[in-house]
């Protein structure tokens, strides 16, 4: 009884599977088109039609194009800045909230948090950030992408359920040793939450890598404009002029279709890449930020 | 708050120790940890509670000469401006229906997804499953309007294979009949998988003595999930519902803007698209921060009531 399925249990299983699988298949679909487009030959690739199970072809032009392409360099390696200057801080900043909100004895602490978790519900909406944003002489600088994101209290909130996590009798121990606050989180606490530190560099770095609102309302400057805002013109607004410069009038139509692909690619690779890396540790963070709150 | 705390001080304590020595001792005791706290304090003075201070400008004329403080206060003008315009209708409209189509398909998906899953009893398909559908939630709005922008072409992947089966082409992205179901089911293919670790984390706590009973008592699978599973994660979805609710009106208002287009305004402009054309296009700040406002006022009631509604009639609440 106990071994054996009945009929409806085994209908149950398999309409399950299967349900799976095509979801499976459709998240996963339009990635690989997108691979096998962007390494396509471009001339193949314009004369295809409906769905690609395989390359047309195998060219690398349209990866060449994009890395030779000003823009793009230029917005990467201000994606990059955006990134690892942003996350520093935002770990920086979020360590050093989630330290002292997790604190016993600490007097204000409640007072404090709930002053933090009460601006979850409510804000001052957009223009009048912009305005702040604008009278602090941010506008148009590096900065009004990284100091107006120093933190976010939901993040703050995993890191300080985790450090509360950390046994007592560890920092009693390092006091009595004449260990300061900054010893007891520099050399206690943070090197025994690095699986959340961890967590925090990816939901962070995801979060500047993926950024691009800010950008658009704060930066006109188009030596600052991170990627996102140059893939935006080229994969939305169609404009793929910027990329035509190099190539000699007969290759520009089929180049233009593939290089969209490829653009794509160069902008999700870096998370594809650390996703393996990372993911166990991330539903960790999901899980910790679930739990408590 | 002060005061309260200060009173129950005095019955706990046998020998009454005022109010500002106490404190004194606090902050001499713990004054490092004062001194980490001040950058995130002074972050959320400047970056929170500071818009809101700059949302006076909703009552007045604002201009950028005499400031936020000596801008003329000019009332309601602004929100009445709003309410009688040829916009309001429109966005509102678009916004209460694009809402609710987050609220009937997306939130229910990822529960769906999570029972799903945890019937699976092969764990490595299990995994596979996982890993595979978190995946577009790390991909950024751009990337996925502009595959959504490709694919949805007149001559992109879908419109070949309605071709390919004698159907006409259609303009998806151009079409305003359409945009709401592209929104929606975006946000499912995007969401879906992320949003069920949470579930799956609640459903991993129901105690498992109970599926035996109910193997005992003769229940199937799918008796089961109904009565065990359903009722175990309730408090979490209460939870996340009532959330859900109070941003009820806070749509993806970034990937509306990038995914919209004049022509497809009617049905796809929302209040915060609104704001953007209207604060930052147009630098009409007063009014676009009384649009603002009103969304942001319309959401917080909605989050007290959702949450005083699961007060009552479920033991499950925020606070």
């Amino acid at each position: 009884m106990r071994t054996s399925k009945s009929v409806s249990e085994v209908l149950f299983d398999s309409a399950n599977v299967i349900l799976l699988c095509l979801l499976s298949i459709v998240t996963l679909y339009p990635f690989l088109y997108v691979l096998f487009a962007s390494i396509s030959t471009p001339a193949d690739f314009v004369q295809h039609r409906g769905i690609l199970l395989w390359p047309k072809g195998f060219s690398l032009d349209s990866y060449r194009m994009v890395f030779e392409n000003p823009n793009i360099i230029r917005s990467y390696l201000n994606t990059i800045f955006y990134v690892v200057v942003g996350t520093t801080l935002n770990i920086l900043m979020t360590a050093l909230g989630a330290y002292g909100l997790s604190r016993k004895n600490v007097m204000w602490k409640g007072t404090i948090m709930m002053l933090i978790v009460m601006t979850m519900f409510f804000d001052g909406g957009l223009i009048p950030k912009y305005l702040l944003v604008k009278n602090m002489g941010l506008l148009d600088t590096y900065w009004a992408l990284i100091i107006p994101s120093a933190m976010t209290t939901w993040n703050l909130i995993i890191m300080r359920t985790a450090f509360q996590g950390v046994p007592d009798a560890l920092e009693e121990s390092a006091r009595i040793d004449g260990a300061s606050d900054w010893t007891i989180l520099f050399r206690i606490i943070i090197p025994l939450s690095l699986p959340v530190i961890a967590v925090m560099v990816l939901f962070y770095g995801v979060w500047h890598w993926n950024k691009w609102f800010d950008a658009l309302i704060y930066l006109r400057d188009r030596d600052l404009f991170p990627l996102q805002l140059i893939l935006r013109e080229i994969l939305i607004q169609n404009d793929t002029s910027s990329m035509m410069t190099s190539v000699g009038g007969g290759d520009r139509m089929p180049v233009g279709e593939t290089i969209k692909y490829a653009t794509i690619m160069v902008a999700t690779l870096p998370i594809l890449f650390l996703y393996p890396f990372l993911q166990k540790y991330f539903v960790k963070g999901v899980m910790i930020g679930a739990i408590k709150e | 708050m002060q005061l309260k705390e200060e009173t129950n001080h005095v019955t706990i304590q046998s020998k009454p120790e005022r109010f500002s020595a106490r404190a004194a001792k606090d902050f001499r005791r713990n004054s490092t940890i004062y001194l980490m706290l001040l950058p995130v304090v002074a972050f959320y003075a400047v970056f929170h509670y500071g818009p809101l201070y700059g949302l006076q400008i909703a009552f007045k004329n604002f201009s950028a000469g005499l400031g936020i403080w000596n801008s003329p206060w000019v009332g309601f003008q602004h929100f009445s401006e709003f309410f009688n315009g040829f916009f309001f209708e429109r966005v509102v409209t678009n916004t209460i229906i694009l809402g609710a189509y987050d609220l009937i398909f997306v939130f229910p998906a990822s529960i769906v997804l999570a029972l799903m899953l945890n019937e699976v009893r092969h764990r490595i398909f299990k995994r596979t499953v996982q890993s595979i559908t978190y995946i577009p939630h790390f991909i950024s709005v751009v990337v996925v309007v502009g595959m959504l922008v490709d694919f949805l072409s007149v001559d992109g992947l879908i419109n070949h294979i309605i071709t390919y089966f004698g159907g006409k082409p259609i303009s998806f992205m151009r079409l305003p009949e359409w945009f709401r179901t592209i929104y929606t089911s975006s946000a499912i293919w995007q969401g879906v998988g992320w949003g069920s670790i949470i579930y799956l984390a609640a459903i991993s706590n129901i105690d498992p003595s109970l599926y035996e009973a109910a193997k005992v008592d003769g229940a199937g699978r799918w008796k089961q999930m109904l009565q065990i599973t359903l009722p175990g994660i309730l408090p979490t979805v209460i939870i996340l519902l009532i959330l859900r609710i109070g941003s009820f009106m806070a749509l993806q208002d970034e990937k509306i803007l990038i995914m919209y287009n004049p022509v497809t305004y009617e049905t796809a402009d929302v209040i915060g698209t609104y704001v953007y054309r209207k604060g930052i296009l147009e630098a009409s700040y007063s009014f676009s921060a009384a649009v603002g406002m009103f969304n942001s006022m319309i959401n917080f009631m909605l989050l007290i009531g959702a949450n005083y509604l699961s007060k009552r009639f479920t033991d499950t609440k925020l606070w």
